[in-house]
């Protein structure tokens, strides 16, 4: 049954559990409204049939509605309403609430694009992978517009918002690839911000993990919630930092140029600003890059850095700068792979 | 149509009233339906500046803090005495006494004039120290606090817009000054006064809420 | 009483008597008429106009989705041409149409008055208008602005497009807005004739003074945020601007307090023309007088409180989508009381199947359709799959086209005698009415099934398996197309040589009917004496008994 009202109503196919609970509302509701709006119709065309005039002096009686009559009508009306209302936003409050065991997944949107960064895994453009059956998390923000990520199958659909997070969960139950759109007007190319939710077998999603060499990374921040109580130093505890805070969907930390520039050999090395001045990247330099990102842009870079400042705890930013030191030299580390993106200039 | 209430020296009321004092009635409620819509207009800007103070409270009160507390309030006095004279003058006018409520309306126009002379000192100071609205002026760049963008973009805004009723609003009076003089306005034919008067005072209500907001409130900070 | 039991027509000799469209010919009189009909018909002609280009705008849209690639314009164009489309359709043609072209025409009638209470600001409003939308097509040809007609921050910030001329046109045109409303409220309160208490005015009046406290209150609001919009723009000022600690939600917030209670703007008017023409044409009275007077006040206050039901997945949080969630399905209660309303007012009623009735018979199929589907977005859950596609796109073109538009024409020919002197051809009036909803269906149905599938809105280009229903909706669209051009071409061939119609063919009890069709200047011949009720046509009752 719920099968065959899927296609009649040109539904997607149902990749959640949530996305079925959604549907059932939906039949509810569309079904009432077909209902209600047939028999409208229906009792008009009757009556226009069955009282149609006579004569242009045709007298008619005055009937009234009594109260007995209009306040069962609005309250039947009123309490169908509310229902739908009562049953919607129970699945509204479970669609804003994400178990804690989700799986982070950080999402950047930008004209016109969609990357996203795994804590394990390495960071995708366009393609978001994702196991079956375990509860994902997104954290997304957006480099420019307002965006919107939206996934018919999943029925679900959240805002992107340029100087904040936004948080979307979901729990896909069944390996598939899956359509994603972007649903907020961003400009020209806004119907080509396209992206495929892909939905992996545990097996599979396994073999996705390993095949690209992020078992390693995979390790080292197997415990991202872990924070400052476990006993590692503090340039590891700066590398969980960059990666729970997202810093790493701009920046890199191998020398590749991305959105941001590369953290490799950045620590006491003369950088040159958009304005000319020349300076040197030492602990104040890194510190007030996090907290007032728009005062000193490094030359051939855009001013799109949100600040962390209210967001980064203290120890964290220390943690984070001494990452960044431990990053002078050496070769870049080869379990970190990044598309080699070039900060496109705005059309 | 009935001419009988036409008066000597004043316009009769128009044809499609019944008579001069449906005609008078009808145009106090235009102009309180008007207030209306003003009132929402700035509605908005006071939510925007409780959106944002909301945000960024420590900015804020530093803003409310740095203008000078004595101008706002020697301007918050500067209106509501032009009220009051404005009021005397609808009173006045109705016993007739063309000459006093010409001098009570003379005297809201200097008021008004006072209150943008002690605004326009107000933002040639903050011009100087090169805070310009939008974020704009040196001393963002020496002060970059978004918090500090907002406020005096909103203060240039709210207090701008206000400065602009207060221009529209000498300008209603002045032309009925000038009809004033010219005996078109006069009793029985007194409502145009009525109406230029309630518009003052709605310039009037909306200071007394911009200035604590801009003027008294620096928070905890 | 039948029909030969009528008294004799006196014969009448001498020339006939002058109207308020012959009483003057000269231009002058035209262009600066205070006559409060003349800016009726002013406002009229201009918002067909208006009409007649945003739809045109939308043949070009539905024409490029025939397929899923370019079909006829690229992307930037097909972008700036759905804004325009909304632009034109919201703030030039729903938002002034019923309530400039017939309330102006119709309400100082209706309630006994010679004029409205401030006619030379009445056409001033006219004028204020006609200045917006000329504003508006300048910035058309400068390239116009693709951010949609909801100019969402930071976009419209950013964008290099026509937005700061077409943000002062929007900004224009609001001002006239206001002060429509603003003459309508003071003219109901202070100008109606001796002995006519509020609970005996006509239903339309009702619904005039209900979108006239909206106009009032709302419009300003939106004038502020175009006007903070374009300083943002062009000024470069950061109130919504994230990096300079702006929200560019708040943008949201301050636009839908305005362009939800708009959208009551756009429908209440209409439901004021249902009202009359069921009664008319079932020669009946409202099944509850109280219950449409009354719903359309509730309508006015509580579409107030509903914004957030447009920003369920911006960012609110949780509590204020459930807030905005249940205002919203009451909000729509009183929509489904009107409906009920108009339906038994139907029962025992005479009805006369003429076009305006027709009209209205698609109006409460469509327009419980539309509202319902409108109930079922504000169910929270399931407008996070709906919101900002196809769905809701159907959605509120079923209430604007199924809804408002259809009440616009129904009004239109049902007025048409009393402005115009003139008849219509029925025939042709039925058959475009029937093209008309039949196209309207046709095009926007699929649609609803577009969102389901999960098509998003403003999109230039679709993934391949959208197209069937794409194509569906342009064949619609052109059937609409033709019952609207059928329409003008019928209407105005009726103008110019059409059968006079008589004072009133419709032989309606209503008080516009009493007075002459064309009326006179002044729009009584003598002072009018209003029988107890517009809606009485018992035996003992009215002016329909007296023909």
């Amino acid at each position: 049954m719920n099968e065959f009202l899927r296609r009649l109503l040109f539904l997607p196919p149902q990749a959640s559990a949530m996305a079925a609970s959604v549907d059932a509302l939906h039949y509810f509701v569309i079904g009432v409204t077909m209902f209600a709006s047939a028999l409208v119709g229906a009792v008009a065309w009757a009556f226009i049939v069955r009282y149609r005039r006579r004569t242009h002096v045709d007298q008619t009686v005055r009937v009234h509605a009594t109260l007995a009559f209009e306040i069962p009508m609005i309250v039947g009306i009123l309490s169908l309403f509310i229902l739908w209302w009562v049953i919607g936003f129970r699945q509204f409050v479970r669609m804003e609430t994400p178990p804690a065991n989700a799986l982070d997944v950080y999402v950047m949107a930008k004209q016109w694009m969609w990357k996203f960064s795994y804590s394990e895994g390495p960071s995708a453009v366009e393609r978001l992978t994702v196991p079956a059956g375990r509860p994902v998390r997104l954290i997304m923000t957006s480099r420019d517009v307002i965006h919107s990520f939206y996934v018919p199958a999943l029925r679900m659909k959240q805002d992107v918002i340029p100087g904040r997070y936004t948080t979307m969960w979901f729990n896909a139950d069944k390996p598939g690839t899956y359509p994603i759109y972007c649903a907020e007007y961003c400009g020209v190319s806004h119907s080509r911000m396209r992206g495929e939710l892909v939905v992996l077998s545990d097996e599979d999603y396994d073999a996705w993990l390993g095949g690209s060499e992020a078992q390693a990374v995979a390790e080292r921040t197997a415990h991202p919630e872990a924070s400052f109580d476990t006993n590692t130093d503090l340039p590891s505890r700066g590398r969980a930092v960059a990666v729970r805070r997202a810093c790493f969907a701009c920046h890199t930390d191998d020398g590749q140029r991305h959105i941001g520039p590369t953290w490799r050999g950045l620590y006491m090395s003369r950088v040159t600003l958009t304005d000319g001045r020349i300076m040197t990247a030492d602990e104040a330099y890194l510190t007030k890059s996090m907290m007032e990102p728009r005062a000193d842009i490094v030359a051939g870079y855009k001013p799109i850095m949100p600040t962390y400042h209210g967001i980064l705890e203290e120890p964290e930013t220390a943690a984070l700068v001494e990452f960044i030191k431990t990053l002078r030299d050496g070769p870049p580390d080869p379990s970190v792979a990044l598309p080699n993106v070039e900060a496109k200039a705005e059309p | 149509m009935n001419e009988a209430n036409a008066s000597p020296a004043n316009a009769p009321h128009v044809p499609y009233f019944q008579d001069l004092e449906r005609q008078a009635h009808a145009a106090r409620l235009g102009m309180w339906v008007f207030l209306a819509s003003e009132l929402l207009l700035f509605a908005g800007l006071f939510a925007l500046y409780a959106s944002y103070r909301a945000h960024y409270p420590q900015a804020f009160g530093w803003g409310v803090e740095h203008n000078v507390r004595l101008l706002g309030t020697l301007n918050t006095a500067v209106l509501i005495c032009s009220s009051y004279a404005v009021a005397s003058s609808v009173h006045v006018l109705r016993q007739g006494r063309a000459k006093l409520a010409a001098a009570l309306i003379a005297f809201t126009l200097a008021s008004g004039v006072a209150f943008l002379v002690i605004k326009g000192y107000e933002y040639a100071s903050h011009f100087r120290e090169g805070v310009f609205p939008g974020g704009q002026g040196r001393f963002f760049l020496e002060n970059p606090a978004p918090g500090l963008k907002l406020f005096y973009t909103l203060y240039f805004l709210m207090t701008g817009l206000h400065g602009i009723h207060v221009i529209v609003g000498m300008g209603v009076l002045t032309w009925l000054l000038v009809r004033i003089l010219r005996g078109k306005v006069a009793p029985p034919f007194t409502h145009p006064l009525d109406i230029g008067a309630i518009y003052w005072h709605l310039i009037d209500v909306v200071w007394i809420f911009l200035w604590p907001i801009f003027y008294l409130t620096p928070g905890s900070s | 009483m039948s029909a030969t039991s009528r008294p004799p027509i006196p014969f009448v000799s001498g020339p006939p008597k002058p109207t308020y469209a012959n009483d003057e010919y000269s231009i002058r009189s035209w262009v600066l008429t205070t006559d409060h009909k003349r800016v009726g018909i002013l406002f009229l002609v201009t918002t067909t106009l208006m009409l007649a280009l945003g739809g045109t705008f939308a043949m070009i849209l539905r024409l490029e989705h025939l397929t899923p690639d370019r079909t006829i314009v690229d992307a930037l164009a097909y972008n700036r041409l759905f804004t325009l489309h909304g632009i034109v359709m919201v703030f030039l043609f729903l938002i002034p149409s019923i309530p400039a072209a017939f309330g102006n025409f119709l309400v100082p009638i209706m309630i006994g008055a010679k004029d409205v209470a401030f006619p030379r600001l009445n056409i001033a409003s006219y004028y204020i208008y006609l200045l917006g939308a000329i504003v508006l097509l300048i910035a058309m040809q400068a390239g116009g602005l693709d951010t949609g007609w909801t100019f969402y921050t930071p976009y419209s910030v950013q964008t290099p497009a026509a937005v700061v001329p077409s943000l002062i046109g929007v900004f224009i045109v609001g001002w006239s807005s206001i002060l429509t409303g603003l003459n309508f409220i003071v003219t109901i309160h202070t100008m109606r004739a001796k002995g006519l208490g509020w609970m005996r005015m006509p239903l339309f009046v009702w619904s005039i003074y209900g979108t006239s406290i909206i106009q009032v209150l709302a419009t300003p609001v939106l004038g502020l945020t175009v006007a903070l919009v374009a300083l943002d723009h062009g000024l470069k000022w950061g109130l919504f601007d994230p990096a300079r600690g702006g929200d560019p939600v708040l943008f949201q917030h301050l636009f839908w307090f305005y362009s939800h209670p708009a959208v009551y703007i756009m429908i209440l008017p209409g439901m004021g023309v249902i009202s009359e023409v069921v009664c008319t044409f079932c020669r009946k009275n409202p099944l509850s007088y109280k219950a449409i007077a009354y719903s359309s006040l509730g309508i006015a206050f509580v579409g107030f409180l509903t914004w957030g039901h447009h920003m369920f997945v911006a960012g609110l949080s949780t509590f204020d989508a459930g807030a905005f969630g249940i205002l919203s399905m009451l909000v729509a209660v009183f929509s489904a009381i009107k409906v009920f309303t108009w339906v038994g007012t139907m029962y025992r009623g005479s009805i006369a199947f003429k076009t305006p009735l027709l009209y209205v018979f698609a109006f409460l199929f469509l327009f419980v359709f539309g509202g319902m589907t409108g109930v079922a977005v504000a169910t929270t859950s399931l407008d996070v799959h709906w919101h900002d596609t196809y769905f809701v796109v159907a959605h509120f073109h079923f209430i604007m086209v199924g809804g408002s538009m259809t009440a616009f024409l129904a009004g239109l020919h049902y007025w048409f005698p009393k402005m115009t002197g003139k008849l219509y051809s029925e025939r042709w009036g039925l058959l475009s009415a029937s093209l008309v909803t039949a196209g309207f269906f046709v095009t926007f149905f699929p649609q609803f099934l577009l969102g389901n599938a999960g098509m998003p809105r403003r999109y230039y280009d679709y993934p391949p398996e959208y197209q069937t229903l794409h194509v569906i909706s342009t064949v619609g669209s052109w059937v609409l197309a033709l019952g609207l051009t059928i329409t003008l071409t019928y209407l105005l061939w009726a103008l110019k040589s059409g059968k006079r119609s008589g004072d009133n063919p419709w032989h309606s009890a209503s008080y516009e009917w009493m007075t002459r069709s064309p009326p006179p200047k002044h729009n009584f011949d003598e002072e009018p004496v209003f029988p107890t009720d517009p809606y009485d046509y018992t035996e003992t009752g009215g002016i329909a008994h007296h023909e």
